[in-house]
Parts: structure tokens; sequence; C-alpha cells
């Protein structure tokens, strides 16, 4: 019987989340809405089956997401009677904690990792799963499967913990946590045809719509409301577009595109000369963005 | 579509991560956004050529001082097969992170340079992939741009580790390539300049390697990672032991033995996530349902009744060394090998093994990136195979209880 040949990749991500449901006391599943960790759902359903996903999803709210990212992480979290905890980013602003960005490339990005951190300590997780993959950018290129970040959040790049095998070491000190990533070998195609074939719905931003934007930079970028900074010699047109990836508005570029199914997309992504992150403007800022990100708690 | 996982090793500068980034480059793995950056890097930093080693060196600190310290993971694939790269550093202080890269690959790349010959890294490499049991090694003698693609350069070096293959014993299957990994020799295309060598391309030798997990052994393990009872209407007496089967297969109706206990069950369903299968194969993560209830928890073993593994109070074990304080008679450490954690103390140090298979000397304590034969005292009976016979149940890490850090790796002979 050859039917139980499932996808390596899969049963590794169960292998991992199991491990961390067996390890830690509090962890919890930060959930964005984007395919990554859509994906991470599915299979912490199968790993878990027929009991319920023993953690709670954390979402920490920009204010700048899509609005069909929103309404997504609603309806699938009330399907699965997980608990659903949002911390919002501009409760920090308003307390002035954080800083808001200003000028035509202002983001929340930035901002989400104080609150991220803000939240880890108010609920006493202490391991948080994630949907980062290796393939994605080169500091993530290096992070380790259990990655172990003090109580100040920080990723000691240059010192991390011999892993071997399978053997996930999950011990640590009172006030650090551990960032949990179940899908680190998934390369972005990967992903994609996994959702093409366990047919899991994800947001409609992900397909070829038709959308309200302009152009900045060689890049395509939402016009439909007023997050992103547009300048008035910025044109406004009408194109046929979908997202790649799913951050905030802020951040996240569109691309040209007619794959309004997934096995376009699929198609359209085995093809691209161009990366995921290509369209992720707060990798742009500098060859380390992501890193020095990673140094102070994001993901 | 195979999966094969592949790691570097070899020497601080010999290499390794020109040659990831060559490979990448040749096969078109590159896309656009990740070839300008390089190209802009490169021309910034006044170099003529494009600097590969720009597309793996993640860090900061790894592009400031042009050296690999952690490993990364790099993907691309082929129309017949889909690779993942573990480019590891060449640093002996950095050992510990080429261990990682290289104890879930199924090949490695070991690279010399042409102009140095075999050095004591080549030597600690060899013996890691030997210790890991690593089955395919690929030596590739890089840089023979520098050496005029001299014939007599690349014997020296095939002769030299053949020998040291023979020395070690080795079962494993070693084959040599000529490169220049700068210039693309004999990595993805075939040089016109080296007319003496008729072999393969580092990629054709890839394509011809066959890709199989590292848990390839004949008998089933199945550790317990965690009990799974959902006490809901419909599942009201469900009781799943779920855990990754290593090794061999699981079918429905199997006896069973779980361990430690030594009781005795059969296979009732095989689970993976809401379909019941009859038979399981190694590598999948599963949830099995007994035939009568019995008092099983995470760290039990379950193996089949009559693929019994061995037991023992007393570990003895080849012992890498991975942590800055050194490894001495009397400390306590815990021993994590699969899903079981068991509290045990170092007995004695036996012998520091030296890494050119030379032999063994006396030692009281092993240091960092030393190899060594230790026995330990169980707080527990740990039931085991060797590593050859199962890699899951016949390796462990062990754990610093002060630290926390996971401060070296164990072979069990």
């Amino acid at each position: 019987m050859n039917d139980l040949r499932v996808n390596t990749l899969e049963s590794e991500a169960i292998y991992i989340l199991r491990e961390v449901a067996a390890q830690f006391e509090k962890p919890v599943l930060l959930f964005s809405g984007g395919k990554d960790s859509i994906t991470l759902v599915r299979l912490a359903q199968k790993a878990f089956w027929p009991a319920k996903i023993p953690f709670p999803f954390l979402h920490v709210d920009t204010g700048h997401n899509f609005p069909e990212t929103i309404e997504f992480r609603d309806r699938l979290t009330k399907e699965l009677g997980v608990e659903l905890i949002v911390r919002n980013v501009q409760d920090n602003i308003d307390a002035g904690k954080v800083v808001e960005e200003t000028g035509k490339y202002a983001s929340r990005n930035m901002l989400q990792t104080e609150t991220l951190l803000d939240a880890i300590e108010e609920f006493g997780f202490d391991a948080c799963i994630g949907g980062a993959r290796r393939d994605e950018e080169k500091a993530r290129a290096k992070e380790r499967i259990f990655s172990v970040r003090s109580d100040f959040g920080e990723w000691d790049e240059k010192n991390q913990r011999p892993e071997l095998f399978d053997l996930l070491n999950g011990k640590i000190e009172l006030g650090q946590n551990v960032r949990c990533f179940p899908i680190s070998n998934w390369t972005e195609l990967d992903v994609w045809s996994y959702i093409e074939r366990e047919e899991i719905e994800i947001p409609s931003i992900y397909f070829a719509h038709k959308r309200k934007v302009f152009l900045r930079d060689g890049m395509i970028w939402s016009a439909e409301d007023d997050v992103v900074f547009r300048a008035e010699d910025e044109e406004v047109k009408e194109m046929m577009v979908r997202f790649r990836t799913v951050g905030d508005m802020s951040c996240t570029a569109a691309v040209l595109s007619d794959a309004v199914s997934i096995s376009k997309v699929v198609e359209e992504i085995r093809d691209s000369s161009i990366s995921e992150r290509g369209a992720r403007i707060d990798d742009k800022r500098s060859e380390a963005a992501m890193e020095k990100r990673k140094q102070q708690g994001y993901f | 579509m195979e999966v094969l996982k592949i790691a570097t090793a070899g020497s601080v500068d010999d290499g390794k991560s020109t040659l990831i980034g060559r490979i990448l480059y040749d096969t078109r793995s590159l896309t656009d956004d990740k070839l300008e950056a390089i190209e802009r890097t490169s021309k910034q930093k006044g170099f003529d050529y494009l600097d590969f080693s720009l597309a793996t060196d993640g860090l900061v600190a790894e592009r400031e001082q042009g050296i690999t310290i952690d490993v990364a993971h790099i993907y691309f694939s082929t129309a017949k097969k889909s690779y993942i790269i573990a480019d590891t550093p060449g640093h002996v202080e950095y050992t510990r992170n080429m261990v990682t890269g290289a104890s879930t690959s199924q090949a490695a790349i070991i690279l010399v340079d042409a102009r140095n010959g075999v050095i004591e890294q080549t030597y600690r490499h060899f013996f890691i992939n030997n210790l890991l049991k690593v089955k395919d090694i690929i030596v590739a003698v890089n840089k023979m741009d520098l050496v005029d693609f001299a014939q007599d350069k690349f014997e020296a070096i095939k002769t030299e580790i053949t020998a040291l293959a023979e020395r070690a014993g080795s079962t494993q299957n070693i084959t040599f390539i000529p490169v220049s990994a700068l210039q693309g020799d004999n990595v993805v295309d075939r040089s016109t300049k080296t007319p003496w060598y008729t072999g393969t391309t580092l990629l054709e030798h890839f394509e011809k390697l066959e890709a199989q997990d590292v848990y390839e052994e004949s008998v089933a393990r199945l550790p317990v990672q965690t009990v799974i009872r959902p006490k809901t209407d419909d599942f009201h007496d469900f009781r799943g032991y779920a855990g990754k089967l290593y090794g061999g297969s699981l079918a429905v109706g199997d006896e069973v033995t779980v361990l430690p206990s030594k009781t005795s069950s059969k296979i009732k369903d095989i689970y993976f996530f809401d379909k019941k299968y009859s038979v399981a194969e190694r590598g999948t993560s599963i949830n099995v349902t007994l035939e009568n209830d019995i008092n099983i928890s995470r760290g039990d073993i379950i193996v089949k009744a009559s693929e019994l593994p061995q037991e023992t109070k007393q570990l003895n074990a080849k012992v890498c060394w991975m942590d800055a304080t050194n490894l001495v008679v009397g400390k306590k450490y815990f021993i994590q090998q699969g899903a079981n954690v068991i509290a045990a103390k170092v007995a004695s140090i036996d012998a520091v093994i030296a890494t050119d298979f030379s032999g063994e000397t006396p030692a009281t304590e092993l240091k960092i990136n030393e190899i060594g034969k230790v026995s330990f005292k169980l707080a527990k009976t740990l039931f085991y195979d060797t590593y050859a016979v199962n890699k899951t149940t016949g390796s462990f890490v062990l754990i610093d209880p002060q630290t926390n850090n996971t401060s070296g790796a164990g072979f069990i002979q």
C-alpha cells in the first residue's frame, strides 16, 4: 500500500508541531492570514486530529492589513474553534511607546516587533510558532527550527544551538522564548503546491483581480485606500494584479498577473524570474534589513 | 520529485559558498532580483567578478569577514530532482554548525584547495561525515584554475583521501571531481581545461545519486511524541500515540512492545490525519491506536515485538563535543534521544580519537570540537540500537542542565 507516501515535508512539519506542543507549556501560533500561516494551520489540524489544535493563535494587527485578510482570519478561527488573540500596533502608538514612521516609505512593519514582544510577556508564551521559511531570505536561511530568543526577543545569530538530526532542544530559562518554524524547509512553490493539493482556502488578494494601483520604483502599489503614501504626481491606474506575499499594505507590492486559480498561481511561480520577497519593501531597506529586524525580536 | 540534501564541508576559504553560488548561477536558480543584488554588491566591493558567496552568506558578520559562520539552507531544483544544500562553515570554531548541516544530509561535498592539498580540516570533516555515516562523499578539488588544471595535483589529493578512507574502514561512496567554482569548470558544465578527467561534473553526479532519506534502516521505531486524547463526544475513548516512524514499516495487527514498560499489544489503527491506513512507511508522522489500554507517555518507544532494541544503564558512545565548557568526569547532562530525555552522569572519558584516523589517546576531558569515547551512568534504562542499525535510537544530544545548551552529540557504537 503506497498511499501513505505523503510528502516528507508534511511529516517533518507535523513532527515539529508535535514537539512544540509537547515541549512547551504555553505555545502560540502566530497567524497573519497569509498563505504560510494558513498552511501552518492545516498542518496543525493534521498533527493533532481528532483533538483540537492545542494552542491559541496570535495576530499582531498593524491596522494596515488588507481587509480581505482580516475577514478571512476571523472566519477561519471561528470555524476551527480556536482562541484568537489580537494585539494592535495602534495601541502602542497611542500610548507613545512607539513612533509611527513618516514619509514616502512609512510602514508599520518594524513596529510589530514591540507589540509581539509585549504579547509574549502579557501571556507568558514560551514558544511562538511561525511560518517563516529558509528560502525566503538569506538571514532566514540561517535560522534553526527551534530558535532561542532572549527575554528582549533578541536572536543571537552568531551563537545558535547545534541542531542535529530531528532532535529539537526546547529547554530554556524563564523569560526566554523559542521561535519555532515547522515549514523551514519548504519553498514558496512547495507551499503553493500543498495549498493546491489540499484545496486550502486562501484570501482573495492572492488571486488576480482588478485593483486601483500606482507605480513607484518599478513596483506596483495599492491605491484602494489611504494607507500607502502617494505623491500627487503618482498617477492611479487600474491593473490586473495579485499579491504574492501578504504583509502590510504599506510594505507589500502587487505583481501583474492573470492567475485566477491556484493552478495558475503555481504555474506563474514556477516560471517567475523574481523572488517572492522581491515584492517586499521591508527587505529592500538594506542588505541586512531582515537580520536587523530579527535581532530585535521580529519574526 | 525526489529531494536530495547535500552538505558542504572543507576548510575556510576553500570556496564552499562560491561553489554553491556557482551551482545556483549555472542552473539559473538565482532570480533576477537576487542576481542584481550580487552584481551590485560585487561592484561596490570593487571585485571584477561576481562574488557568489553573497548568495548564501546571509549574516552581516559573515559578509564583513567574508566567511561563513552558520549553516545556510539553499533550495534549487532541476528537471530531475529537488535539492537542499546545507552550506556549512569551514572554521574549526564553527564545527558545531558544520555538524548541524551534515547530520540531516544524504551526501557531502568536501572541498579541498588544489594548491594546499589535504589539510587538518579536511581530515576533521571527512571524520565527521564518516561518523555520521553520510552515504555519498564527493571530494571537489577546487581552485584548479590556480594550479593550471594540473592533473598531478588532483591525483595526489585523490591518493591521500583514498588512503584515509581505507584507514577509516569507510564503506561510503567516494567520488573525486576537479573543479573551479569561481570559473565554473566541471561544476554544472564540463570543462575544456581538464581533458585528462573523464568523470562527471558535480551536478551530473548529484543527478545520479539515489535520494533516500537518512533514516533508511530496516527496524521500525516509533518514539511517542505526544498522546492524543480528544475527549469529545465522537472520540470519547480515543487514545492515539503520535510520532514519526523511523525505519521499516508498521502494519495494523502487528504485535508490538512498548518500552520501557515492555508491555505487549497489537496495532489497532494507523491514522494519518483523519484517514486510516493498513501500513505506515518510515518517515511518516502517524497516530496509532493499540488493541488494549496501556499506560504510554511521551518518550516511550513502540517497536515490533520481533525487533526489540538493546537496553542499558551504562552507555558507551562516541561523542562529538560542541561546547566551550569541557566535558569532564562526574558532570551531569540530559541525554535526548528521540522524544526521550534522561539524566546522565559522565562515568569516564576513555579516549580522544584523532580525526586523521591515526589512533586514540587517553584523556581526562573533551574539549570543544574534539571527538572521544565516553561512558555515561544513566538514571533510567535506555533502550537503544547502534547508530548503524537505526540513526534515531542510535544517536542523542547532550544538554547541559545549567545552560540548556546542546553541548554534544553522541553516536552509539
